[in-house]
């Protein structure tokens, strides 16, 4: 399995292609509309992070030690930013998800969406992914 | 009007936001400051900076006076009867807030508070804390699927159990001119009291509030081109005389002993504290400002943007505004068929333009709407034609990248 400084490095040269917002952009909504939707029995309220403008879902389990994470949004951008955010984590050790600091949203110029001001649920959701790395860690003991 | 050279006075308007010229049609949360307004702000600072009211020095006379101008200057602009019935706040919010407060023990059981469904939350949680407290029942005019109010509703709900008609005069949301006038003489002959929420009146349009005739009446200096936390609460005397103090401290008292005050008069029974003299000096500013250019003509340039931009945003496919009362501020609040305000508006902003997105702090609106929120372009004195052709062109071009 690669470790979580792998995956950044792939993110990063991704979108080293891209020289202008649009293109960004573009890919972001392509990989917004790439993720699979979450299940609606799992889109219940013990999973929702309201956000003032967008809505976003996250539910997490623990398989084999690794955290396996879903996760969903109603607006396309958003679900692309969620897709980019769980790619380092996706079935990761607890304990390394409990520190992650998601370091290449800068590279990326991304950093906006998780601003406090965009009210879009992600910045909760970082918040919460590592909150599922503290607790599933203190289940394993 | 000269709209190049009011666009001269924002020196803003000459920024770029992510290398694009900035496009500002976010008006209705805030307005852009005339330089006039920049200067006042620096040349008080700079000059005569000193608290008012208690000096005998010279900087504090001058402070004094600059400031209490200002009241004059307001009195004037909303034709009050005194410039005492004129009290300054941190804004509309804390205006309604010492309103709301001030009834807590003049309702109880059995009495009713009447809001509308197109209140900016500003102008109704106040109203809930004091329904809470006082045991009296809140209720709620509807709007019909235009925006505008739905008259026989209002006039159906009021009665003489309502003590308190508090509405907008102008949607934030929507746009919606509602007919303060009318409304507030049918709340007078059932004796309710009526308290007009006119933040998004004040930038568009003159307000008289002695024709209005209303008992209370709200405004905040940053929506029509002054400082932020600085608002005003207009009252008939009547009523700022017989509602308690808000907050306690400096400034409101006429004598204190140990156990007992007894309070200033107006307005500074309600001006605890140390004002923020620096936002009332640059408000003084903002109105001359407006008066300079003339609201008359501020109101009728946004007029003809208003229905420029609703033509434009309309030909375009998929697109819906949502609020077209009849009688319209210009405010273009829309969203596109099938796709989330949340990614047209992250889209636009990387177009440099400037507009607000979500709910707008009215989701008894959106809930009626059945709606996650709009997009919405409020316009200004200072927007431009070219301007609204330039959110046209961005929106068709976050359409194509989202479709």
């Amino acid at each position: 399995m690669e470790s979580i400084a792998q995956r950044e490095a792939d993110i990063i040269e991704e979108f080293s292609f891209f020289d202008d917002w649009m293109d960004k952009y573009e890919h972001l909504i392509a990989l917004g509309k790439e993720m699979p939707a979450l299940e609606e029995p799992l889109k219940i309220e013990s999973n929702q992070i309201k956000g003032c403008q967008s809505q976003v879902w996250l539910h997490a389990t623990m398989e084999e030690g690794k955290i396996r994470f879903e996760a969903d949004a109603d607006a396309i951008i958003t679900r692309g930013m969620i897709a980019l955010l769980l790619r380092p984590v996706q079935g990761q050790n607890p304990i390394e998800i409990a520190e992650y600091e998601f370091g290449f949203l800068e590279p990326l110029g991304l950093t906006a969406h998780l601003s406090p001001t965009r009210a879009n649920g992600l910045l909760s959701m970082v918040k919460q992914i590592r909150l599922y790395g503290v607790a599933f860690q203190a289940i394993r003991g | 009007m000269n709209l190049s050279v009011i666009r001269s006075h924002f020196p803003i308007l000459r920024r770029e936001v992510h290398g694009l010229p900035l496009v500002y049609l976010d008006n209705a949360a805030t307005t852009q400051k005339p330089q006039a307004v920049i200067d006042a702000l620096v040349d008080y600072y700079g000059g005569y900076n000193s608290n008012v009211h208690r000096g005998v020095h010279q900087l504090s006379q001058e402070a004094t006076d600059a400031f209490e101008k200002v009241r004059q200057q307001l009195k004037g602009h909303l034709n009050a009867a005194h410039s005492h019935e004129i009290i300054f706040t941190k804004g509309t919010t804390d205006s309604i807030n010492l309103v709301a407060h001030g009834f807590r023990d003049l309702l109880s059981a059995g009495d009713e508070i009447l809001v509308t469904q197109l209140e900016h939350h500003s102008n109704l949680v106040p109203w809930q804390i004091l329904a809470q407290y006082s045991g009296a029942t809140l209720r709620y005019v509807s709007m019909d699927g235009h925006g505008a109010l739905n008259m026989k509703d209002f006039h159906a709900k009021l009665s003489t159990k309502t003590k308190i008609l508090a509405f907008n005069h102008i949607s934030n949301a929507l746009g919606t001119i509602n007919p303060v006038k009318e409304m507030a003489a049918a709340a007078r002959a059932m004796g309710a009291t009526v308290v007009v929420d006119g933040a998004q009146a004040l930038p568009h349009s003159a307000v008289d509030v002695q024709d209005l005739d209303v008992d209370f009446y709200a405004g905040s200096a940053h929506k029509m081109y002054g400082p932020t936390g600085i608002g005003m609460l207009y009252g008939k005397t009547s009523w700022l005389e017989k509602l308690p103090p808000y907050q306690g401290g400096g400034e409101m008292i006429a004598e204190v002993a140990m156990d007992k005050s007894s309070y200033a008069g107006l307005p500074h029974k309600f001006e605890a504290g140390t004002p923020n003299i620096a936002g009332v000096i640059g408000w003084g500013a903002a109105i001359q400002w407006m008066h300079s250019v003339g609201i008359d003509q501020i109101e009728a340039h946004e007029q003809e943007l208003l229905v420029y931009g609703t033509a434009l945003l309309e030909s375009i496919p998929g697109v819906k505004i949502y609020g077209k009362a009849p009688k319209k501020a210009a405010v273009l609040s829309f969203n596109v068929a099938g796709l989330h305000p949340y990614d047209v508006g992250t889209l636009l902003d990387q177009m440099g333009i400037a507009v607000r997105t979500g709910q707008h702090c009215t989701q008894p609106i959106m809930d009626e709407f059945g709606i996650p929120g709009t997009i919405r372009a409020s316009l200004a004195a200072y927007t431009s034609k070219e301007e609204l052709d330039a959110l046209a062109r961005a929106l068709e071009k976050a359409i194509a990248l989202l479709s």
